[in-house]
């Protein structure tokens, strides 16, 4: 039965793989992800790692999805696809010409080359618990089965990875701190800007940053 | 069934990012090609996990998964920079560093 399971999700998580790759549409692009991300969540929960199924669900398929969804509707990427590339890159606008398409091709066979050897990595490397269904998890003294429950993944945090967890916390707040600095409203793209009313929250507000009514343009900028 | 089909279904969505990574142009894609390669690594950590039978792989699933939502925090960033400042959102037109 956990077979049948196995071969339905891994032709989700391939299928969405494939659709990522060669999807003309960013947005199609980022919804055959979600496809992706799900089914590897079932794949997770057959091997037993139910809390991280959980949080690849709703971490990876809810937040951090929607945040592309947002980045795609916002910039508005065109579409773009490999055959067309193909097609236009001898066309001297489009930069490198022949050379980029050679080397799109060099792209996909040196892909090959990596599957061929991450395949005899992993599977020629002679341990024979690779072949086996997995280590026993759940003790014979009738205890409850704790593998992979959020019990067991927050003890081990808590104690044994406190560092790992702490570094990764830390890890979090430098990316947030680095999201705002990179997306800010920066001044000085639009020279011809009047001068506004003074508010006071231009007092508490950094110079140089901007402020949600500005970001979605009902009032213009103020440097 | 046995932990060498996972491992193998991780090798081939490996694959499968690193030609994403290295065929498409649209940095939004490459940023979802490079999420591919990191869930390929994340299924082999789990994988290994329920093979010894203890935690650690998990854990460092989680961990892997907190460095991409840094990683995708950053991109889309950089990418509305990009996209603020009138520049073409194309890996293959922005080669000022470049030489």
């Amino acid at each position: 039965m956990s077979s049948v399971f196995f071969f339905i999700a891994a032709i989700g998580v391939i299928a969405g793989a494939v659709g990522v790759v060669l999807l003309r549409d960013p947005f199609f692009a980022v919804l055959a992800l979600v496809v992706h991300l799900v089914s590897l969540a079932g794949l997770f929960l057959l091997l037993r790692s139910q809390f991280v199924a959980a949080v690849q669900v709703v971490v990876y398929a809810g937040a951090v999805m929607v945040l592309y969804v947002f980045v795609v509707a916002y910039v508005g990427g065109e579409g773009e696809a490999i055959g067309e590339r193909l097609r236009s890159s001898s066309s001297p606008a489009s930069g490198g010409g022949p050379v980029a398409s050679g080397l799109r091709g060099l792209g996909a066979v040196l892909g090959a080359a990596v599957l061929v050897e991450l395949l005899i990595a992993l599977l020629g490397t002679g341990l024979e618990a690779v072949g086996h269904e997995g280590a026993p998890f759940s003790s014979s003294q009738g205890e409850v089965h704790t593998f992979g429950t959020p019990a067991y993944i927050g003890n081990l945090l808590l104690t044994r990875f406190l560092l790992a967890f702490e570094i990764a916390s830390f890890l979090l707040l430098i990316a947030a701190v680095g999201g705002v600095v990179l997306a800010r409203r920066r001044g000085g793209i639009e020279e011809d800007e009047p001068e506004g009313v003074l508010t006071p929250l231009d007092l508490v507000r950094p110079r140089r940053t901007g402020t949600m009514a500005e970001a979605v343009g009902t009032q213009r900028g103020r440097r | 069934m046995s932990i060498a089909w996972y491992l193998a279904l991780s090798a081939i969505v490996f694959s499968l990012g690193a030609v994403g990574v290295m065929v498409r142009r649209n940095p939004l894609v490459v940023l979802l090609c490079l999420e591919l390669m990191l869930n390929g690594g994340n299924l082999a950590l789990i994988a290994f996990s329920r093979m010894w039978g203890n935690g650690d792989g998990q854990i460092l699933a989680l961990v892997v998964m907190t460095v991409a939502a840094c990683e995708v925090c950053i991109g889309l960033g950089m990418i509305v920079a990009l996209y603020r400042r009138r520049l073409p959102i194309d890996v293959d037109e922005l080669r000022e560093l470049q030489g």
